[in-house]
């Protein structure tokens, strides 16, 4: 039998200072709530705005798979192994943060806000070499499709992180029906909803930035209920095993 | 248990990272952090002064870190060895919040 766990987007964590706008999905910073710590693997779901000309001087992180995912406008990344980048939307950005790297990241508009999602995922493996990576998401093919953005293979589609975790992300048309098959037996699915409105598995409706973790379940049947509704579904492991 | 202050041990191999960790705890009223960058140093922090959580930070592998808690909880059961995650801000609040909830400990002071 399929287990559930519903995170209303009203329901998460929130701060506001001013520059920096938070929804949190999982506990993270001054949010604390011991029954929203992670799942699985999964262990930061953040939904941020910052404010044009601000954002996060230089910082540590370590044993972490960060992925970022903007939503509008874009953000410049330094980091002490050598990379200026810019991701914008319509990319992505991934760091293996293994045995430690600084960064910051700003705002790349001096006067326009910029959004993005961040996760963190735990990783399998310690302490490795921090690797930065950053790829061009497809319009055309995450159209009434879910695409690939990350995996755990060097060779799957999209890019690739240190944990059995499997990202896809789409935008659908309304009424049309689609599913999501797990790719490995005993991982658990975190829908998020980006925009829009799906049906899950013809019961449970999720509106714009709500999340639904789903275990015990081969495959998950989703309809979209408004049309251009954007999703994102994150695969990870429900035990965690780090070497 | 009710203590004047949380002190907080932090092992890792990568001293501008912990360096963070350590301003970080110390930013909150009575929090305090001693930060080691070996085993052996570790120890003897822990020996001089009863830390009721170590946090294993960056580039301490997973058998080092058990190495070292076997070590710790001989000499006091009730310390909490765990991971810190993540490096910088995010998580460390979360982690000691947990542990402070999960062993029941306050902070008279706070």
């Amino acid at each position: 039998m399929p287990n559930t766990i519903l995170h209303k987007a009203a329901t998460r964590g929130h701060a506001d200072h001013g520059w920096l706008e938070s929804f949190q999905s999982f506990s993270f910073a001054d949010y604390y709530n011991p029954e929203r710590v992670q799942f699985g693997a999964l262990r930061v779901l953040n939904d941020d705005r910052v404010d044009g000309g601000k954002g996060f001087g230089s910082h540590p992180h370590d044993n972490m798979e960060i992925i970022s995912i903007p939503l509008e406008g874009g953000l410049v990344h330094q980091d002490n192994l050598g990379n200026t980048k810019v991701v914008s939307k319509g990319e992505i950005q991934v760091m293996s943060t293994g045995k430690g790297v600084f960064h910051s990241e700003y705002n790349n508009s001096p006067d326009q806000p910029a959004k993005f999602l961040q996760i963190w995922v735990f990783p399998n493996r310690l302490n490795v070499t921090p690797r930065y990576d950053q790829i061009l998401r497809d319009p055309v093919r995450e159209h009434n499709h879910l695409q690939q953005l990350i995996s755990p293979s060097q060779q799957g589609e999209g890019t690739w992180i240190y944990q059995d975790a499997w990202f896809h992300i789409g935008h659908f048309d309304k009424d049309k029906h689609f599913s999501y098959d797990p790719k490995e037996k005993g991982n658990g699915v975190y829908l998020f909803v980006i925009s829009g409105s799906f049906l899950v598995d013809g019961t449970q409706t999720l509106e714009a930035r709500d999340g639904l973790g789903i275990t015990g379940e081969a495959a998950i049947n989703l309809t979209a209920t408004t049309d251009g509704s954007e999703l994102l579904v994150i695969e990870v492991p429900m035990n965690l095993k780090i070497q | 248990m009710d203590i004047p202050t949380l002190n907080i041990l932090a092992i890792g191999r990568d001293s501008a990272i912990l360096e963070v960790v350590q301003r970080l705890i110390n930013s909150h009223e009575h929090w305090v952090a001693t930060i080691v960058t070996t085993d052996k140093a570790a120890i003897a922090a822990f020996t001089q002064q009863r830390h009721p959580i170590v946090f294993v930070c960056a580039g301490v592998t997973a058998e080092e870190e058990q190495a070292l808690k076997e070590r710790l909880l001989r000499l006091d059961p009730s310390v909490t060895v765990i991971r810190h995650f993540g490096g910088g801000s995010g998580l460390l609040e979360n982690e000691v919040r947990a542990i402070l909830d999960h062993k029941d400990i306050h902070i008279i002071n706070a």
